[in-house]
């Protein structure tokens, strides 16, 4: 069971609190783009064995969006942050390295 | 001994030509194939004490090189190289598998074997594979306990009554035998349900009378003894830890074994799939998530079909056991733990005891997961890849299991000639194109 903390209200939810909502930093990719770049916008994702980005809701508390920082090997949870960022923030990368030297996910590391 | 003992005796010696060889040396002698299993071959091992049942499969150390490598050594994988060699005369092949033999998905699943979908692709390949396990036992001269038993969807909201009448009707034209049941039927056929509700009355069901199950780990075990038998090697607690290209082109992989040359990789993973394309150098529309079941304590025989209620997310039969093998729903974020959160069980269990009530009383006996790859539209992915002579069969999601044989057949025939009539729908590049197979909302997570 995922415990993951609301970066709005502060509340420690345990995940039948909260509704996922997918993998974190799409950029979306709409009229006029190339047919490769929508493809992956709608489709490809990364789904990796360890550091991964995803989108959260805390639906049954204040109802807003966020971003986690999860391992999905260990279950272990670096950090929740806001969602109004295109990158995970600088403390929550350092964090990650303090864990899982060498880590890289798309173009973070 | 009694004169019976001393005929056998001399039965045996009569019948054998290891006279005078230790016992040890006959058995671990490698032959050039499998002696085949029996009612005869019991009567055989019984006379002299079961000491000389054979290995089912070899386990060598892999050679430089092979015409043909698979990854996954589970009923997928095995199922490839089986008609690779079988239909396809490509008998030079190695199976790697990071763990054990089947110990993945094949599994952990809960054997449950149907082909009534909706889209013409989806039943043209779920069938062919369902056909094939009626014979499969035969076939592979091991026996899989295919028991088609019937499979039934409950029909539980008006929506799901008309979805499955589409279904029945379209099953008809695809040379599918199923049929829309009524509620007593349901009841005549499982006494133990209760069709009443309240929340979630039985209205009816999507009834597959040639549906049924299958024992899991003899489908793998099974293939492995008849790849075995062809010369094929299959090497366990082998991991893939690259994929050796030059330029667009695989030649071999890199392996906790070492290098192995190759000129046909296939790579059969389920839920390690976005893993392996990463080493090639592409992504692939799959996110990896964490799917249940459980069984209960073993309880005598009370119901003889399976029984799928997708509205409540639970489906349920009884195993040759006793026990009640029970599966729910998939988490809804990225795990790669082989086990899932908890309150899924509790939703399971929940929805299926209102419809089955007696079954509130039962322990639970154990609880499992396996990693399931999922894709955008619920439908597989047989395809060539963007790195030459590479393949890939993945994206089974939550019901591979019952796709086996024809998955193997498939991807067996995609792999020796590059075309395959049954897998040309599912490429990898039909999101782009728009081109799904959408059977999310005519499976739902039952898939």
């Amino acid at each position: 069971m995922l415990l993951l903390e609301c970066p709005y209200c502060g509340a420690k939810c345990e995940e039948t609190e909260l509704s996922p909502g997918g993998e974190a930093h799409i950029k979306r990719y709409g009229p006029g783009s190339s047919d490769e770049d929508f493809e992956a916008y709608l489709f490809m994702r990364e789904n990796p064995k360890g550091v991964h980005f995803e989108r959260w809701r805390h639906v049954y508390g204040c109802g807003k969006w966020f971003h986690a920082a999860r391992c999905t090997q260990s279950l272990e949870v670096f950090g929740t942050y806001a969602a109004q960022t295109f990158e995970p923030p600088q403390e929550i990368k350092d964090k990650i390295s303090g864990k899982r030297p060498g880590w890289s996910w798309r173009d973070f590391s | 001994m009694s004169q019976v003992g001393c005929v056998v005796t001399h039965w045996i010696v009569g019948n054998e030509q290891d006279k005078g060889i230790p016992n040890t040396q006959s058995k671990n002698r490698i032959r050039n194939h499998m002696r085949r299993y029996s009612a005869f071959a019991i009567v055989r091992e019984g006379a002299r004490y079961h000491t000389g049942w054979e290995r089912a499969w070899k386990s060598p150390a892999p050679k430089k090189r092979y015409d043909a490598i698979i990854v996954g050594a589970g009923g997928h994988g095995l199922a490839t190289a089986y008609y690779l060699g079988k239909n396809h005369g490509i008998k030079n092949v190695a199976i790697l598998e990071k763990g054990w033999l089947g110990g993945g998905n094949t599994g952990r699943n809960t054997t449950i074997i149907r082909s009534n979908y909706l889209q013409d692709p989806s039943a043209a390949i779920y069938d062919k594979a369902r056909s094939l396990y009626e014979t499969m036992s035969q076939d592979l001269n091991y026996n899989v306990m295919f028991s088609p038993r019937g499979v039934m969807m409950l029909a539980q909201t008006e929506h799901e009554i008309r979805g499955y009448e589409r279904t029945a009707h379209a099953n008809a034209l695809q040379g599918v035998a199923t049929e829309f049941i009524s509620p007593q039927r349901v009841k005549e056929l499982v006494p133990i349900i209760n069709i009443h509700g309240p929340r979630y009355p039985v209205l009816g069901a999507l009834w597959q009378p040639r549906g049924g199950t299958a024992r899991h780990d003899a489908v793998a075990w099974g293939y492995a003894r008849a790849c075995s038998d062809m010369g094929m090697d299959i090497i366990q607690q082998c991991e893939v830890t690259g994929v050796r290209r030059d330029g667009d082109k695989v030649i071999g992989v890199d392996t906790t074994k070492g290098a192995i040359d190759c000129d046909k990789l296939g790579v059969v993973v389920a839920g390690h799939s976005g893993v392996l394309a990463d080493m090639a150098g592409f992504r692939l529309p799959i996110e990896s998530v964490a799917l249940q079941a459980l069984v209960s304590e073993p309880i005598k025989p009370c119901m003889d079909v399976v029984v799928m209620a997708n509205t409540v997310h639970g489906y349920m039969s009884q195993s040759d056991k006793g026990e009640m093998v029970i599966g729910g729903g998939a988490d809804g974020y990225n795990n790669y733990t082989q086990r899932g959160s908890f309150h899924h069980i509790e939703e399971t269990v929940r929805a299926l005891v209102e419809t089955f009530p007696m079954i509130s009383r039962l322990k639970m006996l154990r609880q499992w997961g396996g990693i399931v790859d999922m894709t955008g539209d619920r439908s597989p992915i047989i395809s060539k890849t963007p790195v030459e002579n590479m393949f890939i069969n993945c994206g089974w999601g939550t019901g591979g299991f019952k796709a086996i044989p024809g998955s193997g057949y498939a991807m067996a025939e995609l792999m020796a000639k590059g075309v395959s009539p049954l897998a040309d729908e599912f490429t990898m590049w039909r999101f782009g194109e728009g081109k799904f197979i959408d059977e999310s909302v005519a499976a739902g997570v039952a898939h």
